[in-house]
């Protein structure tokens, strides 16, 4: 029979004693103190959100103290923000709070969030390998411009995710070739890759669709309607009609993750991107590995861009149509510390943020615009190590040459 | 292919060259400028034109008369009866090709100035747009001054608030590590977003006779630059082309004759020498930074007083200067004159492609997208100077191998 003392050292309460528990705690707790205020609770009494958030702060600080800088500031952040946001909400009116936090607000924030997944597991991917991808603006576009010729075509929208991959894997080929083969500086070549993206898509566009649309009725990438959602009220309007690529999103990072840190070949590329000499040194193939990982990037980025123009687009290209996405995408990577659940979760607040921009001039008309600034500055104090030091694989953006 | 690069001319052992160590991206720029000379850009840009050519090609179009047709549109055909008739189309579109020049030469040397410094400053756009945002605000807020001090301030704002919006950028590298690419692309977007606001529907900037149209208000006329070719209504040139000469001339005389530039420099060949040698190699970042926007603040403060007097939120996507700085710059290998001719290129590429062009062989819409792949394969082949030495090599190879058949 073992006593208290020992039953508390036990594995379970060790892990729930652990820093970064507190931290997560935290970080949830922040999250309801701003919920609190929101429908479907709509508290209106900003004690609520006021205690909850200290209570987060707390536990934020707790974490912090005891080693988790990271999340402990994190959570002390969110729980800061969250009193704010909570006691600003328990003073406007409940009419403009129903209007604009609905459970579509949820659905629209995964149609912003999921070409930045896409992007984000596509840099992932590529970096985790050592090759920079500043590219993925580009890879995107690709994949949005052939993915709508393709669907054109081919008469399918499955022909249009071919074509779009092979595309955003063609480009990929040219940034690999540059920077694995001839060691080129891998951000001005990603760069280029952008500039020549750009100007490929939108020659092509004009060559062949004389820069009007492409014709109507254009094969589309179909939603996903979840049987027996229809009656349960909030999650039929959150989930019940997402695209397709939407649930695939979140599958590819499920498979990424499980990719990158449960597989021999996982932990193979993460050895090229960390230190490309032991890995050669052990037998793998640097130049194979990295190739692989930067056309997977491409193909995955292009599917991102696919989406934009042939799932949530409804089959439609105009020029430069990604037009940053690759970059919050990028963004979303280094704020998720180059972590496939990372990732989703910066994305899924990026998406957030700009699903909600888009429905807060109920408030006001033109601040309302700085919101879609928040992913950017989030990612600058991300990257300025305000709230821990986001770290890069080692060997990222170093050439790798054979001995 | 791994062969080095064939070395013309020893370095003079005083100047940071000699510390130079292979690997850094700077280093490789270094070897690289002592390595293949004038020879590296000039086939670059013909290898991007060639390609170009190609796909014009190969979409039934032909490439030769395409790019007489541009040469045209750039009014570089004005060198054969010069004159600065208003009337003319090849001297109205040679001042506005220059007129583009004037932007790219400022946004080249905000490129170049931090690639000479070890940093690779991709946020010319961002600080451009910061420049033009300020000098609007100058120029519309204070009509009664006289046309001297108005202007000065103006430009002077301009370029100060984008020395500080690299900064921020030279600032997060040096007190922190922050990457300066990640810290700069997130700026340029934060700018964007500032923009949008401040000039947008209901915006505090926002005109004052059409609240329906999200574009700024007109400069002041005393808040104009004098125009000295074409006129002013047909935004002719104006005097801030002599600026942007003057610039490179404050770019070469900075990073060659003065105390910081030899910081600078060092800094960007090897930053452990050059710390070690008792440069203060945090303050050479910040400044390098600062400095690399001030270049683009005043690009756009030339070009918002110069000749677009306002700035509406539909500019936005359409504005690429910033981003093409960075193409003249590494055309022009970093340096002064380089970056003056790459200027004048993409000047003309710019201009001559679009609104210049006159053609039934190309449309220009296709054109202006040409403009884009050349720059994107310009940068590409830039970035891969051991491809164009490689090419170059064989060919001189080839050259050498029957002299070194009879040898042995």
């Amino acid at each position: 029979m073992s006593t208290w003392a020992e039953r508390l050292d036990g594995p379970v309460w060790a892990r729930l004693r652990d820093a970064r528990t507190f931290g997560v705690a935290g970080i949830v707790v922040g999250v309801c103190a701003a919920l609190v205020a929101l429908p479907p609770v709509t508290a209106r009494s900003p004690l609520y959100p006021a205690l909850l958030g200290i209570a987060a702060a707390i536990l934020g600080l707790a974490a912090a103290l005891r080693g988790e800088r990271r999340v402990g500031w994190g959570a002390f952040a969110i729980g800061v923000i969250g009193i704010v946001l909570g006691v600003l909400a328990t003073r406007s009116s409940t009419g403009n709070l129903n209007l604009v936090f609905t459970a579509s607000l949820i659905a629209s924030m995964f149609v912003f969030s999921t070409p930045l997944v896409f992007g984000a597991i596509a840099g992932t991917f590529s970096e985790r390998s050592g090759v920079v991808n500043i590219g993925l603006e580009g890879m995107m576009l690709m994949g949005a411009f052939w993915g709508v010729y393709g669907a054109d075509k081919g008469k399918s929208w499955a022909v249009g995710i071919l074509v779009a991959m092979l595309a955003g894997g063609l480009l990929a080929l040219v940034h690999a070739y540059f920077a694995i083969h001839l060691r080129a500086d891998q951000i001005v070549g990603g760069t280029a890759v952008n500039f020549l993206a750009l100007g490929i898509t939108g020659y092509f566009f004009f060559q062949l669709y004389h820069g009007d649309n492409v014709p109507t009725g254009v094969s589309t990438i179909p939603d996903v309607k979840i049987p027996g959602l229809e009656h349960v009220h909030f999650f039929q309007a959150a989930f019940g009609k997402l695209n397709l690529m939407v649930w695939l999103s979140f599958a590819l990072v499920v498979v990424a993750w499980f990719v990158l840190f449960k597989t021999a070949i996982g932990l193979r590329i993460r050895a090229c991107g960390e230190h490309p000499r032991a890995a050669d040194t052990v037998g793998i193939s640097v130049y194979a590995i990295r190739y692989g990982c930067v056309v997977l990037s491409g193909m995955l980025a292009a599917l991102g861009g696919a989406y934009l123009s042939i799932g949530f687009g409804g089959g439609a290209f105009t020029e430069n149509m990604t037009a940053g996405r690759g970059f919050i995408a990028l963004a979303a990577m280094i704020f998720g510390n180059w972590r496939p659940f990372g990732a989703l979760g910066a994305s899924l607040l990026f998406g957030f943020s700009t699903a909600l921009a888009y429905r807060l001039p109920a408030y006001s008309g033109s601040a309302a615009t700085l919101f879609q600034a928040l992913p950017y500055v989030l990612t600058l104090i991300a990257v300025a190590g305000v709230i821990g030091r986001t770290s890069p694989p080692a060997a990222d953006g170093k050439p790798y040459r054979k001995q | 292919m791994s062969s080095e690069p064939p070395q013309d001319e020893a370095a003079p052992p005083p100047t940071p060259e000699a510390a130079a160590a292979t690997g850094t991206l700077a280093a490789r720029i270094a070897l690289r400028q002592r390595s293949g000379g004038i020879i590296v850009p000039i086939m670059t840009a013909l290898l991007a034109f060639l390609l170009g050519g190609v796909i014009v090609l190969a979409t039934g179009h032909n490439p030769l008369l395409a790019y007489r047709d541009i040469f045209n549109g750039a009014g570089l055909n004005w060198i054969f009866h010069p004159t600065t008739s208003t009337v003319d189309t090849a001297s109205y579109n040679l001042s506005q090709t220059l007129l583009q020049t004037t932007t790219l030469i400022l946004t080249g040397l905000a490129v170049a100035f931090a690639f000479r410094c070890g940093m690779f400053n991709i946020g010319g756009q961002g600080q451009y747009f910061v420049g033009l945002f300020v000098a609007n605000w100058v120029g519309v807020s204070f009509p009664k001054m006289a046309t001297l001090p108005h202007v000065v301030l103006g430009v002077g704002a301009a370029t100060l608030a984008g020395a500080i919006w690299a900064g921020i950028a030279g600032f997060l590298k040096a007190a922190v590590g922050a990457h300066e690419v990640i810290t700069t692309i997130m700026l340029n977007y934060i700018a964007i977003w500032i923009g949008t606001y401040f000039f947008g529907d209901g915006g505090p900037l926002q005109n004052s006779q059409n609240a329906s149209v999200p574009i700024s208000n007109d400069v002041a006329d005393s808040a104009k630059l004098p125009v000295f070719w074409g006129l002013q209504q047909l935004q002719g040139l104006h005097v801030g082309f002599f600026v942007a000469l003057a610039a490179l001339v404050v770019f070469w005389a900075l990073l060659n004759r003065t105390t910081l530039g030899y910081e600078v420099r060092a800094v960007g060949f090897n930053p452990e020498a050059a710390e070690y040698g008792g440069i203060n190699v945090k303050k050479s970042l910040v400044r390098a930074m600062a400095i690399s926007g001030a270049f683009a603040g005043l690009a756009g403060g030339l070009d918002m007083l110069g000749y677009l007097y306002h700035f509406g939120v539909s500019d936005i996507p359409v504005s690429t200067v910033g981003f093409l700085g960075i193409a003249v710059a590494l055309l022009g290998r970093n340096t002064a004159v380089g970056t003056g001719i790459g200027a004048l290129l993409f000047g003309a590429l710019l201009f001559g492609t679009t609104h210049g062009l006159q053609s039934n062989v190309i449309q220009p819409e296709l054109a202006g997208n040409l403009t884009s792949m050349i720059q994107g394969l310009v940068v590409l082949f830039v970035g891969a100077d051991v491809l164009i030495l490689y090419v170059w090599n064989t060919r001189r190879k080839l050259r050498l191998r029957p002299r070194e058949a009879a040898a042995s």
